[in-house]
């Protein structure tokens, strides 16, 4: 038998039928629905008299839109488009007998953390979600990527998607992480290596061993961003720590069938010999922590380095550069370490699980963040929360100076009341730093969480070596 | 959907390089639950002030360009978010196809499902339609699906490779819920099947 990817496995699985051409139905395992891409597609559904294929599938929560500070029961902490939205989820979620996580369940919460949590993601499964950053589950080893709303309507509809297969990438990052270093600089150094078109066309497979070293919450964070990169899915092999992390989740399967799951999840690897289209190999001790300095996820840099001019670029990157430089306001030269921070966030579907948590809290210990700063936590999901709270993360978080919020996704696309004020500048654990993403005219900075933390305590992007250093 | 047969229309230059579905479609205007209207929003913060006057410099504000149909773009066009909302007021300002030498992948899909034609095209032939595009309202380009190519106002034509099946539903207006479901015997069976090999999904 040909040598296959852990990609060609999972794709082969699902193929319900193939054409000549070459264009596949493939079957869905799971999809996840939240209240902004769907509405449309469940008024598509009602204006055709169709029934949603498999609701038993089908997991709906509420996360882009919802306030996610204490009072939000209160209906009038949303404005009031919001809120039709919400309501609009609520309505159809119940009409069409979804599995559904409302705004008052403590396990509601972002999309791509609730379905990790509850089980519903494992192993060689199909996922899909209206959302690009549905790409997270590939961490399990599940083919996972976003969809727009007619495809959701089709989903919904059909249980499958009309596919044709993406080409092979693996990205091996070899060897092991320098302290300080994280799964989010690993994400954001291969984007900065690839760039944001790298990946169009293909689905990456992250190998090599300081991938394996990661835990499972480091390996959703990497396999994340693979849409920053271009890539519609990032896939992980499932090993040892995917199985204890699924072992027991409240959809994961029990008793024998989980026995029988387990045989067929250790099938899913890639085969000596299989073919990749691209390949890339990082060191893992050649990365540092990075941040971005532009508008677009493949503006990284490390830390230590400094603003580049737009002379710097080749093509129709130099004028793009260019605009960065202005609406980030940064002076080509200027070191990263002195650019100055007014707000911080940390959460997103990118970082908001508990180790981000552990790790953010484990610099803030102690400490309080600058004056005039504004910083917030806004956990993945309501038991991301209760465990942070458990662990006595929360209190460092509330001690150090802030907000400890409710989940939801915030201000990583500041659908939400959480928004930056123009030319106000955030030291961001989010994915995106578009213009206008976080609020018109607000300047992003993405990092890892413990890095966030630091620029808190300084009031600057910050080296989280040279701070465990100076604070040890 | 609307058919999409043959256009020729006037094209405006957007040569940035990844132009994003945030800057098409900003996040405050996710918040319908409608897939009209959205044209008066495209673009919006680079469109407009924030007081709601028009930005000049920006092209689709530019008297030769206000009812473009065409737009040829930068690299990676339609990046970032999977917002469908992107080719929706792409389309309600009455944007039927885009040209770019890469466009992200689910922004490409987004468009065959609402009626907009993507078209990738190589570097030098995007530099000559852009050239074309700048001539501003007397350049009026053509874009025929039939034929797969895109000419321009001086009748310069280039071919364009596009899925067989996607041409197919975008020519005749196609709902692919409507063609899927005419292979239900096909889902049910791999439903069986897959229940016995992976009782547990």
């Amino acid at each position: 038998m040909t040598a296959r990817t852990l990609y060609d496995k999972i794709w082969d699985d699902h193929v319900v039928d193939q054409a000549e051409d070459g264009t596949c139905l493939l079957y869905i395992d799971r999809h996840l629905v939240h209240e902004v891409t769907s509405p449309q597609a469940f008024e598509g559904l009602r204006m055709t008299g169709r029934k949603v294929r498999a609701p038993e599938k089908t997991i709906a929560v509420p996360d882009h839109n919802v306030p996610t500070t204490l009072d939000r029961a209160n209906a009038k902490t949303m404005t009031e488009d919001s809120r039709i939205q919400v309501e609009a989820l609520d309505k159809n979620a119940t009409e069409f007998g979804l599995h559904y996580y409302p705004v008052s369940d403590v396990r509601q919460g972002i999309v791509h953390i609730v379905g990790p949590e509850q089980g519903w993601t494992l192993p060689g499964m199909t996922v899909v979600c209206g959302d690009s950053h549905t790409a997270t589950h590939g961490a399990f080893g599940s083919l996972a990527h976003g969809i727009g709303t007619s495809e959701v309507e089709h989903v919904l509809a059909t249980q499958t998607l009309i596919q044709r297969k993406a080409k092979n990438f693996k990205v091996e990052i070899t060897g092991s992480l320098r302290p300080g270093v994280t799964a989010k600089d690993i994400t954001l150094s291969v984007i900065g290596e690839t760039g944001t078109a790298g990946g169009t066309g293909y689905v990456i497979e992250y190998c090599g061993q300081a991938i394996r070293e990661l835990s499972m919450e480091g390996r959703m964070t990497v396999c994340n961003m693979a849409i920053e990169g271009g890539a519609r899915a990032g896939l992980i092999a499932p090993d040892e720590k995917t199985f204890a992390y699924c072992m027991g989740r409240p959809h994961a399967p029990k008793g024998a069938a989980w026995e029988a799951a387990l045989a067929y999840w250790k099938t899913l690897f890639t085969d000596e010999g299989a073919h990749f289209d691209k390949v890339i190999t990082i060191k893992g001790e050649d990365i540092a922590p990075v941040v971005t300095w532009g508008t677009s996820p493949e503006d990284v840099l490390p830390i230590t380095a400094t603003v580049p001019a737009a002379s710097d670029f080749k093509g129709g990157k130099v004028e793009a550069a260019q605009r960065s430089l202005d609406y980030m306001g940064l002076t080509p030269g200027m070191k990263l370490t002195d650019i100055k921070i007014d707000t911080v966030f940390i959460g997103s579907c990118t970082n908001g699980r508990i180790e981000d948590l552990r790790a953010a809290a484990a610099v803030l210990k102690g400490k309080k963040i600058k004056d005039g700063m504004r910083a917030m936590v806004v956990p993945g999901s309501g038991l991301v929360r209760a465990q942070a709270e458990e662990e006595g993360l929360a209190q460092i978080f509330m001690d150090a100076g802030f907000e400890w919020r409710l989940a939801g996704c915030s201000m990583c696309l500041a659908m939400n009341p959480d928004q930056l004020a123009p030319g106000e500048r955030c030291a961001a654990t989010s994915n995106r730093n578009f213009e206008g993403r976080q609020g018109r005219g607000g300047r992003t900075h993405l990092l890892s969480p413990a890095m966030a933390a630091a620029a808190a305590i300084t009031g600057h992007l910050t080296d989280i070596r040279d701070f465990a250093i100076e604070h040890a | 959907m609307d058919k999409f047969t043959k256009i020729t229309g006037v094209a405006a230059p957007m040569p940035l390089v990844n132009i994003d579905t945030d800057m098409i479609i900003p996040k405050q205007f996710l918040k319908t639950i409608k897939r009209s209207g959205l044209g008066a929003n495209l673009f919006d913060e680079m469109r407009f002030n924030q007081d709601g006057t028009e930005i000049e410099s920006f092209v689709l504000n530019q008297p030769a360009y206000r009812k473009a149909e065409i737009i040829v773009a930068g690299d990676n066009f339609g990046c970032g978010s999977s917002r469908e909302h992107a080719p929706w007021a792409l389309l309600d300002f009455g944007i039927r196809s885009v040209i770019a030498t890469s466009f992200a992948d689910i922004f490409y899909n987004n468009c065959f499902k609402n009626g907009i034609l993507p078209i990738v095209m190589p570097q030098e032939v995007v530099d000559t339609l852009m050239d074309d595009a700048r001539r501003g309202e007397n350049a009026r380009m053509t874009v025929d699906l039939e034929n797969q190519t895109v000419t321009t106002s001086d009748g310069q034509s280039f071919a364009f490779e596009v899925d067989a099946f996607k041409k197919h539903c975008l020519m005749n207006g196609l709902d692919d819920i409507g063609l899927t479901m005419e292979k239900a015997a096909n889902i049910d069976s791999y439903e069986s099947k897959a229940a016995a090999l992976r009782p547990w999904v």
